[in-house]
């Protein structure tokens, strides 16, 4: 079994050069053949063959960004240039599996090379024996174009499609196709011609991560809601299936907790969770827990319908930049499906950066904060693979891209918050007040936008969005004329903005019923929360106000913590009800 | 024979170069001049033309003076003599003792794999209740102390090592006062400690170069003893020195700087020092605790900013005491759950009513009539400085829960902490039945 990349094609290795220098992660090459910008090269260092890609060509000098540490390169040493853009391997038997930013499978990396990586180790990413029971789904004679689905294996609980490869171009005729039955990935499964030339289909392609896929018919714009569970966002910042939408904000105001309850509560078919530049430890989080989580909707392991790349701070940053593009690149093969995909990357700052380092060492002339000039459009380049896609044959297909951006000092000012929110359709602002004051999920309630339709009705919004702002100006204001200085009526509106904001907006995550709230669930206890909020109520003074909404919080919060549909559910609601009844005076509720 | 080159042909910085063929990038040189030898490492291959940083500096270095080529990567001791030892920057002896350059193992080696790590399970205890309670600090965490010039950062960071349960004490100070030496040295003789501690310790004195090395050669040597089974706890003081050095060395080197003068991959060198930080399934662990200080206490500032987003949280601590707001320890979930069934909840109430405290504190300050609610916020906010900030508290963390309890029993009525019924129902120290009857 060939298990590096290495052996796949050996005429492709006939282009040599030579070190030149040697500066950080970076290598000059003097060659003397033709080498291709972005194409993959090999250092020859002793034993180890280390993986770099051409970044750069002037005159007979190539600089290579080098995806391993440079410790030991010597000038002279031997480079072998491959010919190939950087590529993954596209194929059944993708989930549940644990990737590095050039898709190789950790676990198996673990078991050859032990606990601590090995340089110039490069595993082949899927299992090459394992069989797939294999069933056409076109005949002898079908005209196919490219991304059409040939034939099927069942991955997990999806038809995962054996398609015909994406960078086919015009139409192809079946000339033969293989019989149901067990097949490994690297056998023959069909034959196909465009009268020219003639060629197979395996189980596996490959495809170069930094081009988008494109063999579907159409995009569409985003417009169903992907439901995430979490009530601040599903209702007051939707995020819609294909859409795209980014969560900046400083350390410590919980974009990895709220990253992590978005890969687990999210109503999709495959998450990708790309941990780019992040702490290892989280990552370890997800890895150690996924397959001990059931999935709700399938009743299988969470591990099932996800994907981890996997890139973390401590590994070469030159990884960290190919490990996004990987990310996606897997996101959208499933879309080519017709599956709903989420990509979560976490964090694109952190890619950003090992952008920056590398121009950097290239001396290219920097742009603001020392980030290369053309940051803009490579984000726009990566946000823009997200999408709502018909493919050929009709059905549809999304991925989703939720991008966490760290911004240096929790300015948003700043280029890659800046260039995040030109091209994202959704702002899940996270604020270091709201995480000090643990108000979680931090994201600001009056800050943050989305251009999403909402599970929530427009006039409900409304009002409560009205009493959001108002209590927020009443909450300015009694700052410079006191508690005593406010209206009671003021007062009672702040009051009441404040409980929507602990018993709707905060979300504790961590517990098994608050932390994940359906949509139907939702749709109920907003319009609950709304009658509170309209209620008018006859308080006598302020502290009257304060005990009410006190105790109307606590059973909130309690009917938060109970599970949908239960006899505590319904009892923690009889408590709300007689306690809105009861309350100092008698509440109008105002049915809409 | 290594061969002996004569030629400098350029001096810039700390930085010397050479023409010399077949040379390992990131390999070791000795440099001699008539002040004596130093090591210097390869940072730069550019055709012949060999770039060294020379950890001694280049001060006295003539165009003559010798380099000689080692052709191995840095490396350091892992002998089990190290302990008790005291070295430099560079790996030379600070105490009269000898060298040791036995079982010599690579400086700055890679990251484990995460698929090896493991989800850190326990709890290290500290009997400071604003960490134990609040922010518990757990084995393999990296966690940092932001402070500022003058705060007893030192002395915080040396009781918590004293106090934790640990195998081995690693320290790496870095741009230390010589005072600040003495005080961790003498402080780990007194408590019996220093028999199990290994010391690598850069002054303010010592040149530039061998404070990079200090947090590599510091790790290198937990990793060694952590993989063979040690639970080490390594003590990094001060890493704002550290990255100043940082910034030294590559406008030196001409490197475009991405902010305040700071090196673009400042969060790279950053992470890949902290991410040394591990729990191994069948060996031991790496816990790091490190000091942060905040020019200007800024916290906005690359150093503590870029820190942050790689550290599982962090100690904020200010006008001596450990501060609610800012403090975070990431990793406290893990733990806090199976330590006693109030604990979660209490510390989130704890923290919320401290907040609308200070809120409270800030409405006085401006002369607002205080509220009914108003004095009750006042007298639990200066019981809870009391009973919990104060870093003279010593206490386990059972009997500051205990006394969490009692202090909001003492300030509020059940209803008004916003706890779930049922945990009022148990914890609240009430002789009749907790819950509000209307």
């Amino acid at each position: 079994m060939a298990t590096t990349t290495q052996s796949r094609d050996p005429s492709a290795a006939r282009k040599t050069g030579s070190v030149s220098g040697v500066n950080g992660n970076m290598v000059t090459v003097a060659f003397d053949t033709a080498v291709t910008q972005n194409e993959v090269a090999y250092i020859c260092v002793g034993e180890a063959r280390l993986k770099s890609e051409v970044i750069r060509v002037r005159g007979n000098a190539a600089d290579l960004q080098v995806f391993e540490n440079t410790r030991d390169i010597r000038v002279g040493d031997r480079v072998e240039f491959t010919g190939d853009l950087l590529s993954v391997e596209l194929g059944p038997g993708l989930l549940g599996r644990v990737f590095d930013g050039l898709q190789n499978p950790l676990p198996r990396l673990a078991e050859q090379a032990g606990a601590f990586l090995q340089r110039g180790l490069y595993l082949y990413p899927l299992d090459q024996d394992t069989e797939w029971d294999f069933t056409p789904r076109v005949k002898t004679g079908a005209i196919l174009k490219a991304g059409d689905m040939v034939g099927t294996v069942p991955e997990g609980i999806f038809e995962h499609r054996i398609m015909v490869p994406f960078g086919w171009s015009e139409e192809w005729r079946v000339t033969w196709i293989a019989e149901a039955g067990p097949h490994k990935l690297s056998d023959a499964i069909a034959g196909l011609t465009n009268g020219v030339e003639e060629r197979t289909v395996t189980l596996v392609q490959r495809w170069p991560v930094k081009v988008p896929i494109t063999a579907y018919l159409e995009k569409r714009l985003p417009s169903e809601p992907l439901v995430t569970q979490q009530r601040i966002i599903d209702t007051f910042f939707p995020v819609a299936k294909g859409g795209t939408f980014c969560t900046p904000g400083p350390f410590g105001a919980g974009k990895t907790v709220l990253q992590h309850a978005l890969a687990r509560y999210s109503e999709v078919d495959v998450v990708v969770v790309a941990a780019c530049g992040e702490r290892a430890g989280e990552v370890v989080e997800i890895l150690r827990e996924y397959p001990h989580l059931e999935d709700p909707r399938t009743g299988r392991s969470l591990m099932d319908r996800t994907v981890i790349i996997c890139n973390t701070s401590s590994m070469p940053v030159a990884a960290r930049e190919a490990s996004i593009y990987t990310s996606v690149t897997i996101a959208e093969y499933y879309r080519q499906m017709g599956l709903n995909c989420l990509l979560l990357a976490d964090s694109t700052s952190r890619w950003a950066q090992a952008v920056r380092e590398m121009s950097g060492r290239l001396e290219e002339i920097p742009g603001e904060e020392a980030f290369p000039a053309y940051l803009e459009s490579l984000i726009a380049g990566f946000y823009e693979r997200a999408g709502l896609t018909v493919l050929n044959d009709g059905t549809r297909g999304s991925v989703t891209i939720g991008g966490a951006v760290s911004p240096a000092g929790g300015n948003f000012e700043e280029p890659v918050t800046q260039a995040t929110l030109k091209v994202v359709g959704c702002f899940l602002g996270l604020s270091r007040e709201r995480a000090n004051a643990r108000r979680f999920p931090s994201i600001h309630p009056l800050e943050s936008w989305s251009k999403y339709p909402s599970i929530a009705n427009a006039r409900d919004l409304a009002r409560a969005g009205a009493v959001l702002r108002r209590g927020n100006e009443v909450d300015q204001m009694m700052k410079v004329v006191g508690e005593e200085g406010t209206q009671l009526e003021d007062f009672t509106t702040y009051l009441k903005s404040e409980f929507l904001d602990a018993v709707y907006l905060q979300q504790n995550t961590f517990d098994e019923n608050d932390g994940a709230t359906s949509a139907e669930r939702q749709r109920y206890c907003f319009h609950k929360v709304i009658e509170v909020l309209e209620g008018a109520f006859d308080f006598k003074d302020k502290s009257e106000a304060r005990a009410f909404f006190q105790q109307l919080r606590q059973h909130f919060i309690d009917w938060n913590y109970t599970a949908w549909g239960s006899l505590e559910f319904e009892e923690a609601e009889h408590r709300i009800d007689a306690e809105l009844k009861r309350g100092a005076g008698a509440p109008v509720a105002a049915v809409a | 024979m290594r061969k002996v080159y004569h030629r400098i042909i350029q001096i810039s910085g700390n930085v010397i170069t050479v023409e010399s063929a077949d040379i390992p990038y990131a390999s070791l040189a000795e440099v001699t001049s008539s002040r004596g030898t130093s090591l210097a490492q390869v940072i730069r291959l550019e055709g012949p033309r060999v770039s060294l940083q020379v950890f001694a500096g280049s001060r006295g270095i003539s165009t003559d003076s010798q380099v000689r080529f080692l052709g191995r990567p840095m490396q350091v001791s892992s002998s089990d003599a190290l302990l008790g030892r005291i070295f430099t920057g560079s790996g030379a002896p600070r105490d009269r003792g000898p060298r040791i350059e036995d079982d010599l193992i690579e400086v700055g080696g890679p990251s484990v794999n995460p698929t090896r790590r493991i989800i850190p399970r326990r709890m290290i205890r500290t009997g400071v209740p604003m960490i134990d309670l609040f922010n518990s600090l757990v084995e393999s965490q990296k966690l940092p102390i932001f402070s500022v010039a003058g705060e007893p950062y030192n002395p915080l960071l040396a009781r918590i090592a004293m106090q934790a349960e640990v195998d081995m004490i690693l320290f790496g100070g870095m741009g230390l006062k010589y005072d600040d030496y003495l005080f961790f040295r003498n402080t780990l003789e007194e408590h019996g400690a220093l028999s199990r501690s290994v010391l690598f310790v850069h002054t303010a004195a010592d040149p530039v170069v061998e404070c990079l090395l200090v947090p590599d050669l510091t790790l290198a040597v937990a990793e060694h003893f952590a993989v063979n089974g040690k639970r080490v706890l390594v003590l990094l003081t001060d890493m704002t020195n550290f990255c100043d050095a940082l910034k030294e060395i590559s406008i030196t080197m001409e490197q475009i700087p991405s902010n305040r003068g700071y090196p673009g991959d400042l969060y790279s060198q950053l992470a890949a020092r902290y991410e040394k930080a591990v729990d191994f399934e069948t060996a031991g662990s790496i816990t790091i605790l490190s000091v942060t200080t905040m020019p200007g206490d800024d916290i906005t500032h690359p150093v503590p900013d870029n820190t942050g987003y790689i550290t599982e949280g962090q100690f904020y601590l200010r006008n001596g005491r450990i501060e609610p707001f800012g403090s975070l320890s990431r990793l406290k979930q893990l733990v806090n759950g199976s330590t006693r069934d109030d604990h979660r909840a209490l510390m989130d109430t704890m923290i919320r009513l401290y907040a609308d405290y200070r809120e409270s504190l800030e409405k006085q300050a401006m002369g607002f009539r205080m509220s009914a609610w108003d004095d009750k916020l006042l007298k639990y906010g200066a019981l809870f400085e009391e009973r919990m900030m104060d870093l003279d508290v010593n206490i386990p963390l059972e009997n500051a829960l205990d006394l969490g309890w009692k202090t909001l029993a003492e300030c509020f009525e059940p209803r008004e902490t916003g706890i779930k019924t049922d945990l009022l129902q148990e914890f609240w120290p009430h002789a009749e039945s907790p819950v509000d009857k209307e």
